[in-house]
C-alpha cells in the first residue's frame, strides 16, 4: 500500500506537524511517499526527504502553489491519486481546508483527525468535543485522512536522503485569487507542539495581563494558548486558541491561568500529561479537574511564580 | 444575490455527551438539542448582508429527522425567508451531506453558500469544503470577516500563525469561524411571524440522492479519566511538586 502526505510548510520550514503525520502513516505499514507544493518548494523537499520513513518526495514547485489554495492543491493531489491508496494530511488549516475537497472529487468520506491508526482500515478519531472517541472503519477505495497532530510523534532524521522528483502543476481553474496575510512570527515553539503551554482566560483581563503569561512562558520556554474568552476579548490572536474549535495541544505540562475551564476548551487540552489550574474560583471545572490546583489570584500568584522558575533555572 | 445557508440540529453546546455503556452509541435521547453554534454565525452574516441591502433572498436548509424542523424555525425567525428540510433519520457522513447539499444547490443557483466551519456533534469540518468541490466553486474556510465586492466576495480567514485574505469568485461556498460576528438573541415578533413563513419538508429519497457510505463507526468510547488532583497551598509548593512529584520542571 502506498501513501500520500501532503506536507504542511511556511518561510521554507516543513512543519513538525508534517513529521508527526508521516509516523502516523507508517503504522499503516506502507511505503510513504510526501508531496511538498510551493514556491521555491525544493528546501522544504529536501528538509521532507531526511525524514525516517519515507521513501520518496514529490515535488511541485510551482507559483500556483505559492499560498497553497485549496482549489490548485486539491486538484494537485488529485492528479497523484491513481497511485494511492490512502491521502493523509495534518489536522491544520491547510489540512482541514484541502482534504475534503480532494475527498469529495474522489466521492469518499473522510476521517478528520485521527488520534489512533488501529489498523489499515480501522482508525480513532474523537468526537463531540473529545468526550467521545469512535472507533471508525473505512472501506473507501481510497482513503483521505487528516491526522490530530499531537497524538502522534514526529519521525526522526535518517541517516541518509530518499529521492526528490519533481511533479508537474496540475490545471485548476482561477476560482480564488490570494489577497494578502497577516502572518505572526513567534520565537516561542509552536503551540501545537509545545512541551509546555501556559494558556490564559478571561481572568488575565486584558493584553497587558497576558505579559505575565509570557514572563513565564520566557522562563519554561513554553508556548502560550488561549481560552475562546480571551481571544474574543481581543487580548490575544486568534491562532491562540486551544479547543474544540481552535488548536489541540498535548504538551508534558498545561498552565491554565483564569480559565474556567468549559468543555470546549478541555477538548483542545485534555491530553496534556499534566494540567495545573490557577484560578481564584475554587467551584470552576477546571480546579475541579486539574492535577494541581492553585486557587488564588493570578496577579499575586504569576510573579512568584516566575521568580521561583527562574530561582529553579539558576541552580 | 440569493443566500443558502445550512442549519444542522446537534446536542447543545453545554451538554456533556456520553457514550452507551456497551459502547454501539452515544447517550443523546434525552439531551437538549440546538441550532449548531456555528451555523448561527453564517445566519447571521446572511441576515447583515440582507439588512444591508447586498442580499435580497436567504433560504435555509437542513438535513436531519423532523426535529429539525425546530432549528429551521428559528432560521426563519432569524431572518431566513424561506427554510427546506431534508429528511431522514440516518446519521449521514458529511460526504453524503455534500451529495444533498449539491443537488440543492444546483437547483438553488445561490451566489453564495454561508455554512458554519464544524458541527460540533461529529467535529468533522468537512462539508462546506465538499460542497464547494462538487459545485466547482471556490471556497472560503474558517471566516472571520466577509465583504462582498463586484462578482466576488472577500473573506479574511483564520489560519495557523494568523489570517489569510481570498477573494472568491461567486458563486462560492464560505464556512464560518467564531469570530466572524455575535449572532443576535431572537425576538419574539420574530419567532411569532417565522411560523408563517414556508418550510418545506423532503425526503432524502424523494430528493433521490444516494447517501451510503463505506464508512461507519462500530464502537463508541469513553476517553480515559484523569486521575483525581491535588489542591496546593502555594506557589513554593506547586513548584515543589512540578519538579518532585510530577517531573516536568
Amino acid at each position: 500500500m502506498a501513501v500520500l502526505v501532503v506536507a504542511d510548510h511556511s518561510d521554507g520550514i516543513l512543519s513538525d506537524g508534517t513529521a508527526r503525520t508521516i509516523t502516523a502513516a507508517l503504522e499503516l505499514d506502507a511505503t510513504v511517499d510526501v508531496l511538498v507544493a510551493g514556491e521555491q518548494a525544493q528546501a522544504v523537499a529536501e528538509q521532507a526527504a531526511a525524514l525516517s520513513g519515507v521513501t520518496r518526495v514529490r515535488c511541485c514547485d510551482d507559483a500556483a502553489y505559492a499560498h497553497r489554495l485549496a482549489e490548485p492543491m486539491a486538484a494537485l493531489i488529485l492528479s497523484l491519486m491513481n497511485e494511492y491508496a490512502v491521502v493523509m494530511a495534518p489536522g491544520s488549516a491547510q489540512g482541514r481546508d484541502v482534504l475534503p475537497r480532494v475527498a469529495a472529487v474522489l466521492d469518499v468520506a473522510q476521517l478528520s483527525e485521527i488520534t489512533r491508526v488501529i489498523d489499515s482500515s480501522t482508525f480513532e478519531r474523537p468526537i463531540y468535543a473529545g468526550n467521545v472517541l469512535a472507533t471508525v472503519v473505512s472501506e473507501e477505495a481510497i482513503k483521505v485522512i487528516t491526522v490530530r497532530i499531537t497524538a502522534f510523534e514526529p519521525t526522526a532524521a535518517a541517516g541518509s536522503s530518499a529521492p526528490i522528483e519533481a511533479v508537474a502543476a496540475a490545471e485548476a481553474p482561477d476560482l480564488a485569487r490570494f489577497v494578502e496575510e497577516s502572518v505572526v512570527r513567534s520565537d516561542r515553539p509552536e503551540l501545537g507542539s509545545a512541551k509546555v503551554v501556559i494558556s490564559g482566560g478571561r481572568g488575565v483581563g486584558s493584553a497587558e495581563g497576558f505579559k505575565l503569561l509570557e514572563k513565564i512562558a520566557d522562563e519554561l520556554n513554553a508556548a502560550i494558548g488561549a481560552s475562546r474568552a480571551a481571544v474574543d476579548a481581543g487580548y490575544v490572536p486568534n491562532d491562540y486558541q486551544v479547543g474544540q474549535s481552535g488548536k489541540a495541544v498535548a504538551p508534558d505540562l498545561y498552565i491554565a491561568v483564569g480559565i474556567s475551564g468549559a468543555i470546549q476548551h478541555w477538548a483542545g487540552m485534555k491530553d496534556s500529561k499534566v494540567v495545573v489550574a490557577i484560578n481564584v474560583d475554587e467551584e470552576c471545572p477546571m480546579v475541579q479537574t486539574a492535577d494541581y490546583a492553585l486557587v488564588a489570584d493570578l496577579f499575586d500568584v504569576l510573579p512568584e511564580l516566575e521568580e521561583g522558575l527562574a530561582q529553579l533555572k539558576a541552580h | 444575490m440569493k443566500i443558502l445557508v445550512t442549519v444542522k440540529r446537534a446536542v447543545d453546546y453545554t451538554v456533556r455527551v456520553r457514550p452507551l455503556t456497551d459502547g454501539s452509541g452515544v447517550d443523546i435521547a434525552n439531551a437538549k438539542m440546538s441550532m449548531n453554534p456555528f451555523d448561527e454565525i453564517a445566519l447571521e452574516q446572511a441576515v447583515q448582508f440582507k439588512e444591508a441591502g447586498l442580499a435580497d433572498e436567504i433560504v435555509a436548509v437542513s438535513i436531519g429527522d423532523s426535529g429539525s424542523q425546530d432549528v429551521l424555525r428559528s432560521a426563519l425567525a432569524f431572518g431566513a425567508d424561506r427554510a427546506l428540510l431534508i429528511q431522514t433519520d440516518s446519521v449521514l457522513e458529511p460526504v453524503a451531506v455534500s451529495r444533498i447539499l449539491a443537488k440543492i444547490a444546483t437547483d438553488e443557483a445561490p451566489h453564495l453558500v454561508l455554512m458554519g466551519k464544524q458541527a460540533i456533534d461529529d467535529d468533522a469540518s468537512q462539508t462546506p469544503q465538499m460542497l464547494a468541490a462538487r459545485m466547482g466553486w471556490a471556497q472560503g474556510t474558517f471566516a472571520c470577516g466577509l465583504s462582498m465586492g463586484e462578482g466576488e466576495v472577500s473573506v479574511i480567514r483564520e489560519v495557523d500563525g494568523g489570517t489569510q485574505t481570498l477573494a472568491l469568485t461567486l458563486p462560492a461556498v464560505v464556512s464560518v469561524d467564531l469570530r466572524l460576528n455575535e449572532p443576535r438573541y431572537l425576538k419574539l415578533p420574530d419567532i411569532m411571524k417565522a411560523k408563517r413563513k414556508p418550510l418545506e419538508v423532503q425526503t432524502v429519497e424523494e430528493l433521490g440522492v444516494d447517501v451510503s457510505t463505506k464508512t461507519r463507526i462500530t464502537h463508541f468510547a469513553e476517553p480515559p479519566e484523569r486521575e483525581p488532583g491535588v489542591r496546593v497551598q502555594s506557589v513554593s509548593e506547586l513548584i515543589d511538586r512540578l519538579v518532585n512529584e510530577a517531573k516536568v520542571l
